[in-house]
């Protein structure tokens, strides 16, 4: 399949050509991926264990370095420094909080690290935990919150710099099937007011037809890009009953089906 | 908002004190689980110098071979007068010798953790050091240092760094790596990383060693002191125990030893109350569950 943009008037805000990754211990871990991310899309890196999803997030990110290929910024003046960008967020796969840092002091951190004094962030971590819905909760231990709230403060954080682009790696992946879908409608309508780009990893087919605009279907061994389709569904997706519609199934049908292709001849170990 | 976050709202405002009736209770419970934790072991250590006094009275053992307990207090409040300098002595000691063991062990743990080369040069020589009996070494330190204070605290500083170094070193390096990763994408420089993700990664490791270092300074000030052997002013609590046994003064050796051990408890009651105020509000070796 071609690769489809979703913003036809811009430049992509990333671009990878043919991107591969060798771990130095020989595993190909991705394999000539191409891909250009427009502005305001969401989309969802999905795959089996070991198609190189994280992989290709973290390579985006700057994490990791790329063993071929190239990849370009090229909707974005500053040029990437030091193998890391600055205008991106990151949420991993746990909620990665400082625990001896209050949730106050986790959401200041990347404006801190750029030398924002605590009273020059005030206002714009408070935004962030408003967007989070965790206004009440700054001066609260990480600790004393749930799993899901956990994640919210992730997200707060990532988000606290007003990046063009956030990068999700399952991030709720650990979380109850009730809480996840709160967060993902959240996460909806987080990202539809403030109309950043989203790129998210998860296993989860009803989880990426529901989020995506697009969905890049992986395999494994080596990890590579298989299909991209496109979910061409207005937003918002929770009000009406899209999830239990038959456009939503054929979705779902056909995004499986283009999964199965890759399990094709591969041990399912799991 | 959301059911989900409503139910924890309440979960965290119980937590933050603003529910009344089981906040009260709970504090109730609280206030007398540490009166018993306070009362049990003292009553334990009361009775146990009850039982003391009780058989060298009752079996009259005569007191240079075991003194009572209330005569070990009295050559206390006696001898103060020449305990109360030695003991001075021997704190100094051990806080100076526990002050150089942090610095040098926390200053070594951070190159440490930013060379790999300088760990694998230096660590076999930080080894060497702990592994090698202090009363073996003590002599040759006397001997090369003039000053004989020097000597002692270079003796009770050889013990005491080791378990700040090791354990710092592990403490640098636990910090979490999906945290780290995080610093790395927001290019924060090395000394930001040192000082808002390192060093608190490495807090709980550095007083766990701390505790330990505080006794061994302590045992290492008193090794060190009974090997030089030395007599005068200018002495400790291990000289005043080692010439009440030349003159059989045993209940001024028990009044000596008493200090020794109260010191050491003090030191370690002390460290063990840092680590709760530095650590009680985020790492789970120092939080109360809530059963």
């Amino acid at each position: 399949m071609t690769t489809v943009t979703a913003d036809t008037t811009s430049r992509p805000l990333v671009s990878l050509k043919a991107v591969s990754k060798r771990f130095p211990n020989g595993t190909l871990a991705l394999e000539n991926m191409s891909l250009e991310v427009g502005d305001h899309e969401f989309i969802s890196f999905l795959g089996p264990s070991g198609c190189g999803k994280s992989t290709a997030l973290r390579l985006i990110a700057g994490l990791s370095n790329i063993t071929h290929g190239e990849l370009t910024w090229p909707g974005h003046a500053e040029p990437a420094a030091e193998g890391s960008h600055p205008d991106l967020g990151f949420v991993f796969q746990e909620p990665t909080l400082m625990p001896w840092a209050s949730v106050f002091d986790n959401v200041w951190l990347p404006l801190r690290l750029v030398g924002q004094s605590r009273d020059a962030a005030d206002r714009t971590v408070r935004d962030a935990l408003g967007m989070v819905g965790l206004t009440r909760f700054a001066e609260v231990y990480p600790r004393e919150l749930s799993g899901g709230m956990k994640m919210r403060v992730s997200i707060a954080r990532a988000l606290v710099t007003h990046p063009r682009l956030l990068l999700m790696d399952e991030p709720f992946g650990a979380l109850d099937e009730m809480t996840r879908g709160k967060l993902n409608n959240d996460l909806l309508a987080i990202w539809r007011e403030h109309r950043f780009t989203i790129i998210f990893v998860t296993h989860s087919v009803y989880e990426s037809v529901y989020l995506s605009s697009r969905i890049v279907v992986m395999a494994s061994r080596p990890g590579r890009v298989i299909e991209q389709i496109r979910i061409d569904e207005p937003y918002p997706r929770d009000a009406g009953d899209f999830h239990v519609s038959t456009r939503y199934n054929a979705h779902v049908v056909a995004v499986q089906k283009a999964l199965h292709a890759t399990l094709q001849g591969v041990d399912i170990d799991h | 908002m959301n059911s989900n976050t409503s139910t924890s709202t309440t979960a965290a405002a119980v937590a933050m004190g603003e529910i009344g009736e089981p906040q009260a209770r709970r504090q109730r419970d609280h206030r007398r689980e540490t009166w018993v934790r306070v009362l049990l072991p003292v009553a334990i250590v009361a009775a146990l110098l009850l039982l003391w006094e009780v058989v060298v009275r009752v079996k009259g053992i005569p007191h240079y071979i075991l003194p009572a307990p209330t005569l070990v207090l009295r050559t206390l409040i006696d001898q103060w007068a020449s305990l109360a300098p030695a003991l001075w002595f021997t704190v100094k000691l051990t806080l100076m010798a526990l002050a150089a063991a942090v610095v040098g062990g926390v200053l070594l743990a951070m190159a440490f953790a930013l060379s790999k080369w300088v760990e694998i040069a230096l660590f076999p020589v930080a080894v060497i050091m702990q592994v090698t009996p202090i009363v073996a070494i003590a002599p040759l330190i006397l001997i090369y240092i003039d000053s004989t204070t020097t000597a002692l605290l270079i003796c009770a500083w050889i013990v005491a760094f080791f378990p700040i170094l090791s354990n710092t070193v592990i403490g640098l390096k636990s910090a979490d790596s999906n945290l780290r990763d995080l610093f790395t994408l927001y290019r924060a420089t090395p000394w930001q990383r040192l000082r808002l993700l390192l060093a608190p990664s490495a807090l709980p490791f550095f007083l766990g060693g701390l505790k330990i270092a505080g006794g061994l300074a302590l045992i290492g000030a008193v090794v060190a002191e009974f090997t030089a052997g030395s007599a005068g002013r200018n002495t400790g609590l291990a000289s005043r125990i080692l010439e009440s046994m030349f003159r059989t003064e045993i209940p001024m050796m028990f009044a000596a030893l008493f200090l020794v051990s109260l010191l050491g408890i003090v030191i370690f009651v002390a460290f063990s109350a840092l680590a709760r105020w530095m650590l009680g509000h985020w790492h789970e070796s120092e939080m109360k569950r809530e059963i």
